[in-house]
């Protein structure tokens, strides 16, 4: 037996806390005793709705102070500390989850929250904002969990730390007897956090006495089968699957104590939960990722307004044909014995062979366990196995997940975690990666993987033995044409790589309107030197080959490798990046007269992925005589959006931004109109003229954002409508001109200036090989600063430093706007998967702490 | 209106008085010597309360620009100026019933010595500021706002490098410096750096007059809004006076340790002549410092009028020099 300590008051003055959302109230609870609890309110009266915010252990409701602060207009946010934490009463004995829910229901009625309400939980305050839930339902609109476990997933013990915790003769040191497991939770946060925070979060746990229900919390985790609160806590993991409110999960991938599997156990129970995974927060998200705060409020207004971000996008835009599917020319040409695909210097693989090479992997990938709706991440380098392998999952109703190699080990792993993939198919070396990504699910080898490679690799299956499995095993069902088809990555130049979702009624869509706007048919042939265009061949019913080059390095193709790839397949489209045609231009001139010839019948070039140089696109008439060059204008969340010939590049002249041609049929463009601080805020116009955020309406856009909610929600604002990230105008003849990217908006005091066209102007200065337009300074009084490759270089270092002054005059007399200043370089730093657009935001980075000045010694 | 100006010698009091009196208001001056200028005028110490309230009589308004404006000399002499001048004027604002003070003080009262990115004017801070002329100036911008209440509004306005034809603090040193070669850049001589020409600070002091009552008990830096990388500054100020630019690189750390040790030289022997280097100095030519001016001009209802290249090409037909 424990006295009962009394209540300490909250001290004054703590960060971000209100001393007047703090109050007192007195429960008695079933057992008739009388407890005072501490309770953040921010007293709204005749709310709309409450929001109840349930914190873990060994925090108290401080977690939620943003919350209190940024609760949605008309809402009560109510956020207690349980009975024996925080600033609430001690307790004389531990208490159990049953007697918690219970309390938690016993002080809602206090507190007269009756309306709607929204439960919020942290760590392991979510099983117990769950079971006030599932007592609650009448008057539940919604659930939000932050890195938390209804349930320990199947053979699992429960998170390691926290057994340690629990284990006798150390809980009682670490939990109660000593400040340890209080200090060391707060210092899991990443970024760490401030020491007054801390301090902050460690206020009402000073003395082993009032740590005692710190320890009591830990003792009450039923790990073992025979804990008395286990039927209490499977009653509620298994009532969560029954919950049908909207559900939103938020989550820091850093967190060492509720990893990955209890995030997929979460969304297997809340399987219509949206999900936002904070990259680089860790277990106390709410500090983590203070901007959660927002992302709730904007939730919960959503939720209010019946808005639901991604449904709601989709389905207000035009919905494509459901009656091609992404293997229907496969179907088609299943006797036709002329090449699908082709590897330079490898494999020849016809229409009919790939067509029952990619039925037999499907029934043998069905067979083998991959479910309808599971992901697959495709680590396999271009080739033959890599295309048959991308159809047979679309056939057997599976998801391929493509990140790109160029974001490097450490992204492409944050990447395929954050997709959650359940199946890994991949090259040996693929798989090596793999291994060293610590992916989970089943593996399965391509290629030439010997037998002992693939026991060390953990490969359960490979492509042929699949192939083998599937000539004895049923066709698995079509899957339906709004079921998700692919998760590909950005190439996350902004921040970490997004994935973007598309469903088989999109991809179909896509293939549709670029079949279309090119007149591809059954007698053209491709080239694809660009990573994700070189699986698409089959697709667009048209035979393909890959050069031999690595096409995820771009810039390693030459003429020769070009013309060999050509006449292998006697292309008539080449697609290629403008990284690789500046090298095929560049070693044009090595190209023997013989092996021109292959190249001289290709009819169509396509180049995209970053804006295309007319002089370029001129260049390579010399490689490409009988080519019509074009450049469609699109990203990873929509392509094509708009296509422009070399002939409509020249016609449509010098302006400010890059043509990219007009919005091809069934293509809608509008731009939402910048404020003065740079803020496409302004409703969308299709106002010549104006300049703003560039937002597309199409049957083809991308489905969602997969695993960000937060960003979803912000380019789907407008229903139906994705805002690109990018900034133009259209102009009276309807076509679109790209001036740069959002984030790149110089925002002067005068007003936004975009960059692209103060730098085409400054690049029509002679003397000058390339430039980059970049702000600097505090937004909303920021100063233009422009960076110059001086013609004839000054070396290939990427330091910047001022210009001297007859340049600065030159370029500022071109730049058409104030210029602060001028500083050259000898080269720009570009993105890694296109090595073709220039990374204003590090040119800005470089330039600010340039002009900043010396540091005092 | 009637206005006091004290401090009408210099380039910046000169050219704000004159355009006063352009616009046909009734100007009164207050300096020691005669400036020369057709309108009434006080001889008089500013740091002399009973001088200072004969020139405040009867005025609607004063625009208080007096000051040591120097790199060496004692603190006393300082204190004197800046902070006793300034106390005199709010005295006699208050003794004569005048209701509106502009008070002209110096973004160098809130410059702590590191870079100044796009910022407003944060507070004076006389226990940070750089040097014996920033703190006056630090404390007599701190008394002047503190005087503000309702009979008496109290705008303080801070020009930043004031520089045009006839100015003998800022482009006088430069070019004398030049002119003996004695005129490195400091460090990359690519710190950002606002300047403010004569015309354009002269009609914001002039705005500020008009604006102070609905506008008061703040401060507001002034600026051209254009700021340069500082070798650049120097090079086209070099070029429109006529003389060489800039000879040399100086990296900052020496010349912040050449300042400190000059400093230390020119207090040991009571030197009074312009000293090479100081570390102020130094901070000053190797720091970003340029300034956020939309409050400003959202608040004085003023922009400049004058471009740096215009001013620039003024300066060169006043000095001679070649096209800048």
């Amino acid at each position: 037996m424990r006295a009962a300590g009394t209540p300490t008051a909250v001290p004054p003055a703590l960060p971000g806390l209100d001393p007047a959302w703090s109050r007192t109230v007195r429960v008695t609870d079933a057992g008739g005793a009388e407890h005072c609890w501490h309770v953040l309110d921010n007293g709204v009266a005749d709310p709309v709705g409450t929001l109840l915010c349930v914190h873990g252990n060994p925090t108290w409701s401080y977690l939620w102070r943003r919350l209190v602060a940024a609760a949605p207009p008309g809402w009560r946010v109510v956020a207690p500390d349980h009975l024996g934490m925080g600033f609430s009463d001690r307790l004389p004995a531990p208490r159990s989850l049953a007697q918690r829910v219970a309390d938690l229901g016993d002080l809602t009625a206090a507190l007269g929250v009756t309306g709607p309400v929204v439960t919020v939980g942290h760590d392991w305050g979510g099983v117990i904002s769950l079971g006030w839930a599932l007592a609650h339902r009448p008057q539940l609109r919604g659930v939000v969990l932050a890195n938390t476990a209804v349930a320990m997933p199947e053979g699992d013990l429960g998170p390691a730390l926290i057994r340690l915790a629990s284990a006798p003769g150390v809980r009682a040191a670490v939990t109660v007897g000593t400040p340890v497991f209080v200090r060391a939770t707060t210092a899991l946060s990443r970024p760490a956090l401030p020491a007054d925070v801390r301090d902050a979060f460690a206020a009402p746990y000073r003395s082993a006495a009032r740590r005692h229900a710190v320890g009591d919390f830990v003792a009450d985790i039923p790990f073992a089968a025979d804990h008395p609160s286990r039927p209490v806590q499977e009653a509620i993991a298994e009532g969560v699957r029954t919950l049908d409110v909207p559900a939103l999960l938020l989550w820091g991938p850093r967190d060492p104590v509720f990893g990955e599997r209890y995030l997929t156990d979460l969304r297997g129970r809340l399987p219509h939960a949206r999900l936002h995974r904070y990259e680089g927060a860790s277990h106390l998200l709410p500090e983590d990722a203070p901007e959660y705060a927002g992302a709730v409020a904007r939730w919960v207004a959503d939720l209010q307004a019946g808005r639901d971000a991604g449904h709601d996008a989709v389905a207000a835009r035009p919905a494509g044909d459901a009656g091609r599917r992404l293997w229907s020319a496969l179907d088609r040409r299943a006797d036709d014995d002329t090449p699908a695909v082709v590897e330079v210097g490898g494999t020849t693989v016809s229409w009919s062979a790939l067509s029952r090479r990619v039925a037999d992997l499907a029934a043998g990938l069905a067979a083998s366990g991959v479910r309808p709706g599971q992901r697959v991440a495709l680590l396999v380098e271009p080739s033959a196995d890599l295309t048959a392998t991308v159809y047979a999952v679309w056939r057997a109703g599976a998801v391929v997940v493509v990140a790109d190699k160029g974001l490097g080990l450490a992204g492409m792993r944050r990447a395929l975690h954050s997709a959650a993939v359940d199946h890994v198919v991949g090259s040996a070396r693929g798989l090596a990666a793999a291994r060293l990504m610590r992916l989970p699910g089943t593996w399965i080898a391509a290629g030439d993987v010997p037998p002992a490679a693939r026991r060390a690799l953990r490969a359960g299956h490979t492509l042929a033995g699949l192939a083998a499995l599937g000539r004895t095993s049923p066709a698995p069902a079509e899957p339906p044409v709004d079921a998700d088809c692919a998760v590909l990555f950005t190439s996350g130049a902004t921040g970490p790589a997004k994935g973007v979702v598309y469903t088989h009624r999109q991809a179909a869509a896509q293939l549709e309107l670029v079949a279309a706007t090119y007149g591809l048919g059954d007698g053209d042939r491709l080239v694809a030197a660009f990573a994700p265009f070189a699986i698409l061949g089959p697709a667009l019913g048209i035979g393909s080959a890959v050069p031999d080059v690595d096409v995820t390095a771009p810039g390693s193709l030459t003429a020769a490798a070009l013309a060999d790839a050509a006449a292998a397949v006697d292309a008539t489209v080449v697609f290629a990046s403008p990284a690789a045609l500046r090298r095929v231009a560049a070693t044009a001139a090595d190209l023997p007269g013989d092996r021109r010839a292959a190249l001289g019948r290709v009819r169509l070039l396509m180049s995209a992925g970053a804006p295309v140089p007319a002089a370029l696109l001129r260049g390579l008439r010399q490689v490409l005589p009988a080519a019509e060059p074009h450049t469609p204008y699109g990203m990873t969340e929509v392509l094509p959006v708009t296509d422009v010939s070399l002939a409509g590049i020249e016609a449509a002249g010098d302006g400010d931004g890059v043509c990219v041609g007009r919005p091809l049929p069934g293509v809608d463009v509008r731009v939402s109109p910048l404020s003065a601080a740079g803020a496409a805020d302004g409703p969308l116009t299709g106002t010549p003229g104006t300049t703003g955020e560039v937002c597309v309406r199409a049957a083809h856009v991308k489905d969602r954002y997969d695993a960000v909610w937060v960003v979803e929600r912000a380019s789907s604002r407008d229903p139906g409508w994705h805002r690109t990230g990018d900034v133009g105008h259209l102009d009276a003849e309807g076509r679109l001109w790209v001036e740069g990217r959002l984030p790149h908006v110089v925002t002067t005091a005068s007003g936004p200036v975009t960059p692209v066209g103060v730098e085409q102007r400054v690049e029509r200065v002679a003397g000058v090989a390339s430039a980059a337009a970049v702000g600097v300074g505090p937004a909303g009084t920021q100063v233009v600063v422009v960076v110059v490759v001086p013609a004839g270089g000054t070396g290939r270092s990427g330091r910047l430093r001022p210009a001297g002054t007859d340049l600065a005059d030159a370029v500022r007399a071109a730049a058409g706007v104030d210029v602060a200043a001028v500083l050259v370089t000898g080269r720009l730093p570009v993105d890694v998967r296109h090595q073709s657009k220039v990374d204003r935001a590090e040119v800005a980075r470089r330039a600010a702490r340039l002009l900043a000045g010396a540091r005092r010694p | 209106m009637r206005v006091l100006v004290t401090g009408a010698s210099g380039m910046l009091g000169r050219a704000t008085a004159s355009a006063l009196l352009d616009r046909g208001d009734e100007v009164t001056v207050l300096q020691r010597r005669p400036a020369g200028l057709p309108c009434r005028e006080v001889l008089g110490d500013v740091a002399d309360p009973a001088a200072v309230r004969r020139a405040a009589r009867g005025q609607d308004a004063v625009l208080h620009l007096a000051a040591k404006v120097d790199v060496t000399g004692p603190w006393a002499e300082y204190a004197a100026a800046n902070v006793g001048g300034t106390r005199a004027v709010v005295g006699a604002c208050r003794a004569e019933g005048v209701g509106r003070l502009v008070h002209v003080s110096s973004p160098s009262v809130a410059h702590a010595g590191t870079a100044l990115v796009g910022v407003g004017a944060g507070p004076a801070d006389p226990a940070r500021a750089r040097g014996r002329y920033a703190r006056s100036k630090a404390v007599a911008e701190q008394d002047a706002l503190a005087a503000d209440s309702p009979a008496l509004a109290v705008l303080a306005v801070r020009p930043h490098l004031v520089w045009g034809p006839g100015d003998t603090q800022l482009v006088g040193r430069i070019v004398a410096r030049a002119r003996a070669g004695r005129l490195p850049v400091i460090g990359s001589g690519a710190a950002l750096i606002d300047t403010t020409y004569v015309d354009n600070a002269a009609a914001a002091l002039v705005a500020a007059v008009d604006a102070c009552g609905p506008v008061h008990g703040e401060a507001l830096v002034v600026s051209n809004g254009e700021p340069r990388p500082v070798a650049e500054v120097l090079h086209r100020l070099c070029r429109a006076a006529g003389v060489p630019g800039p000879r040399g690189r100086v990296p900052f750390a020496a010349a912040y340790a050449a300042g400190a040790v000059v400093e230390a030289v020119w207090a040991v022997s009571r030197r009074r002549a312009t000293p090479p280097m100081t570390r102020f100095l130094a901070e000053q030519l190797a720091t970003a410092h340029w300034f956020d001016q939309r409050r400003t001009r959202a608040a004085l209802g003023w922009v400049p009028r004058v471009g740096l290249d215009e001013g620039f090409a003024r300066l060169r037909a006043w000095a001679g020099g070649a096209p800048a």
